[in-house]
């Protein structure tokens, strides 16, 4: 055992009495990673074991969820999650350029976390507003019509909100 | 089965031959009553053993069916009343041939050097369909081989994504090590968090290897380290053979499944080189010996029941990791391949003047999870060295017998070497599911009434049955025994036992479907359970065919007792032949 049963109970109690709540345990392992991530911000190797001896499911099917929903991340992401949509109307748009945009200004790629733990970068596929195309997401806060030329102002933003100890933009 | 019979069946005609089959029935299952063959890699069906992998993922199966528009997966297209298929239309030959070409263009080209070369259902099919070239060029997946366990290799890269191993894995032995990871064109069936198979609950029951059509999951190969060995000065290579090899490893040579090759089996270990070839089968009635004097020594006193046989190393593991809490419940009794490993390099050592340091141990066993076993630290004795050094599959004798030139079909029938060979009908069964019970149950009848036990065929335990059981008269009680086979099975007869819902003296259990017969270590059945139950009925026969039937009437085993162990279950026995088992983590 990596850590003891009552020291997990407490660190994972949150989830735990979200599963206690559901209904059914069958079928309920995307709802509760789902969960798990809005509650945790990222799914590491020892919530998912977790999850899996819960919902009585093998580790691997967990994993196999997780690694085949891009939504899922196993990495810690930046207070401030900033996404972009590459569905094929804002790829069209010009939503390759934006991206390439954020990597320089943040210094880091898409999938990855700045240093400072501030920012962290990705494409997500088409999130279903394309009329707005190229679409930016920083956390709930939609950009639409991006252009490369509003990314630096975009960033600016979020640095003044999180300076002023406004979190994560939920 | 009147029932049955009453249904109506449905007609339809598959290449212009009319047939009947029962409703519900998958046109590929189908076409084999019109004479027709639909090639097929991911689909893979035996209803006796609860196993279904019909996922329709492959899409080599694509056949015509006129009025409709499309081609259908013969798979999982279910047949209906009127129903009028083409397979060989031009339509649907291409089809396939595209399918497989396809396949083909993501799929390592190697043949010659791969571990499944002659034996791969791919390859075969591409043979079968005269494919010269690979049409289709693009990007070739690229994984990491994992080389770390001691019985399974796993190459992602020959993969055909048939699902296969998963479903063997989930639904039959209820440990579910594999799933798809990724998505896409990246998608393996991979293990949680990519971990190598050893780091996970795996039992290395090897079933996945069984029914994997390609080279994407096989053995740890440990011939060059045996060809090695046999050659190298000073060492004495002694040879041990498990129940289920001598009606498995004609199969290799094309014999019919089911011979017996016990003579040319001993003839042909020796002619590549084995100082002596003793018997595993010695040691199954030593097992019985232990483990029926152990049941009765619990029987007796009071102590933890069921007892669960432990000569399946897959089992333990899988115990150790689901049931943790009951690791005393377990006969204690190590493997008769692991006592047998031990008497070697004791008993037979002593005898012999060698120095057991100088001693090799190879088991030629029907299963990979033997592997593994061979390698447990609990399984070194106080001398520091393992009671086996290396263990061979049935398929890797095989390969070496054809490598050395040996022609298996003409050897002479030899007898193996004394003093650890002779043995009872008893023995031969382990081989099979249920006979390992019906072993104990013979000897321990005479433990518990002192009376020989007459009738010693027990025909409720026999069968393929995943779970079976039985209330067996011993004189004034009975005993309530219980036998599983498939993990799964074995999973939910002991939860059931957990909660009280039932109660029994004894649970037998093997990984594998069938039994040992049916291990991952063992000629490829390609899905064909007629096999298995034919080589159940070797067994049998072997058992049938010898005067002595009881373990304790071993007269070579009771030497052996007399002149080195002592009593059964005695402190010298717990000594070579018990063991203990260990804690493992249930994810």
């Amino acid at each position: 055992m990596s850590q003891s049963a009552s020291c997990l109970t407490e660190k994972y109690g949150e989830i735990d009495k979200y599963i206690d709540n559901l209904p059914s345990l069958r079928g309920a392992l995307v709802t509760v990673l789902h969960q798990a991530q809005t509650i945790y911000g990222y799914l590491p190797e020892e919530l998912q074991l977790h999850i899996a001896r819960r919902l009585n499911v093998p580790a691997a099917q967990v994993y196999g969820v997780v690694s085949f929903y891009s939504f899922f991340t196993m990495e810690p992401k930046g207070q401030c999650a900033i996404s972009l949509c590459m569905g094929t109307a804002c790829f069209v748009l010009g939503a390759g350029g934006v991206l390439q945009e954020f990597e320089k200004e943040l210094g880091i790629k898409a999938g990855e976390t700045t240093p400072d733990n501030l920012f962290s970068l990705d494409a997500l596929r088409c999130v279903g507003a394309c009329s707005l195309a190229p679409v930016v997401l920083v956390g709930d806060k939609v950009y639409g019509k991006a252009t490369t030329s509003q990314v630096r102002g975009i960033i600016e933003e979020h640095m003044q909100r999180m300076a002023k100890g406004g979190g994560s933009n939920e | 089965m009147n029932n049955n019979d009453e249904v109506k069946k449905v007609n339809l005609t598959i290449n212009g031959t009319a047939i009947a089959v029962a409703p519900g029935t998958v046109l590929l299952a189908a076409a084999h009553q019109a004479g027709v063959h639909i090639p097929s890699l991911c689909y893979l069906n035996s209803d006796e053993f609860q196993y279904r992998n019909s996922v329709g993922s492959c899409r080599v199966c694509m056949v015509e069916v006129v009025g409709r528009r499309g081609l259908v997966p013969a798979c999982s297209t279910t047949v209906y009343e009127g129903m009028v298929v083409r397979t060989d239309s031009l339509k649907a030959i291409r089809a396939r041939r595209t399918m497989v070409e396809l396949l083909l263009s993501n799929h390592p080209s190697d043949c010659l050097i791969c571990e499944r070369n002659g034996n791969c259902q791919l390859q075969q099919m591409a043979a079968d369909m005269g494919i010269r070239s690979i049409k289709y060029k693009g990007a070739v997946s690229s994984h990491p081989k994992d080389i770390e366990s001691f019985s399974i290799v796993r190459n992602p890269d020959k993969c055909i994504l048939c699902r296969r191993c998963e479903t063997m894995c989930n639904s039959i032995q209820s440990v579910g090590v594999y799933s798809a990871i990724g998505r896409g064109f990246e998608t393996t069936m991979g293990t949680a968090f990519n971990k190598p198979i050893i780091e996970t609950t795996c039992t290395f029951c090897g079933q996945c290897v069984s029914v994997c059509p390609t080279g994407a999951l096989s053995e740890v190969d440990a011939t060059e380290e045996v060809w090695k060995l046999l050659q190298a000065p000073g060492k004495v290579v002694i040879a041990q053979t498990a129940p289920a090899i001598r009606v498995a490893l004609g199969e290799e040579f094309g014999m019919e499944p089911g011979s017996v090759i016990t003579g040319k089996l001993a003839a042909a270990l020796r002619r590549l080189g084995f100082a002596k070839v003793m018997d595993t089968n010695f040691t199954a009635d030593v097992t019985i010996m232990e483990e029926a004097s152990e049941f009765v020594h619990r029987f007796q006193h009071g102590g933890k029941l069921p007892l669960l046989t432990s000569c399946c190393p897959a089992w333990i593991k899988f115990f150790e990791h689901q049931f943790p809490d009951l690791l005393d419940v377990p006969s204690s009794c190590k493997s008769p391949m692991e006592m047998m490993g031990a008497l070697i390099k004791s008993y037979y050592a002593e005898k012999a003047g060698v120095d057991p340091q100088d001693i090799v141990v190879v088991s030629i066993m029907p299963c990979l999870a033997k592997k593994f076993e061979a390698a447990r630290p609990e399984l070194v004795s106080s001398k520091g060295h393992s009671d086996v050094d290396i263990v061979l599959s049935t398929r890797e004798l095989a390969r070496m017998i054809r490598e050395a030139g040996i022609e298996f079909l003409s050897l002479p029938d030899e007898e193996y070497d004394n003093p650890l060979s002779d043995s009872t009908g008893a023995a031969d069964i382990f081989g099979t599911t249920g006979g390992v019970l019906e072993a104990a149950l013979r000897t321990a009848y005479k433990m518990v009434t002192d009376e020989d036990l007459q009738a010693v065929e027990f025909q409720m335990l026999r069968g393929v049955d995943g779970v079976r059981e039985a209330e067996i008269p011993f004189g004034n009680t009975k005993v309530r025994v219980a036998i599983a086979n498939g993990l799964a099975n074995a999973r939910e007869l002991l939860q059931k036992v957990q909660s009280g819902e039932v109660e029994y003296h004894i649970i037998e259990v093997m990984a594998c479907p069938g039994g040992c017969i049916g291990g991952g270590g063992q000629p490829y059945t390609k899905g064909n359970m007629e096999i298995l139950r034919r080589r159940a009925a070797g067994l049998y026969a072997i058992d049938s065919a010898k005067t002595i039937r009881r373990s304790y009437e071993n007269q070579a085993m009771l030497t052996m007792y007399a002149e080195y162990i002592g009593v059964p279950y005695g402190e010298k026995a717990h000594e070579l032949l018990h063991t203990s088992y260990v804690r493992r983590e249930d994810k």
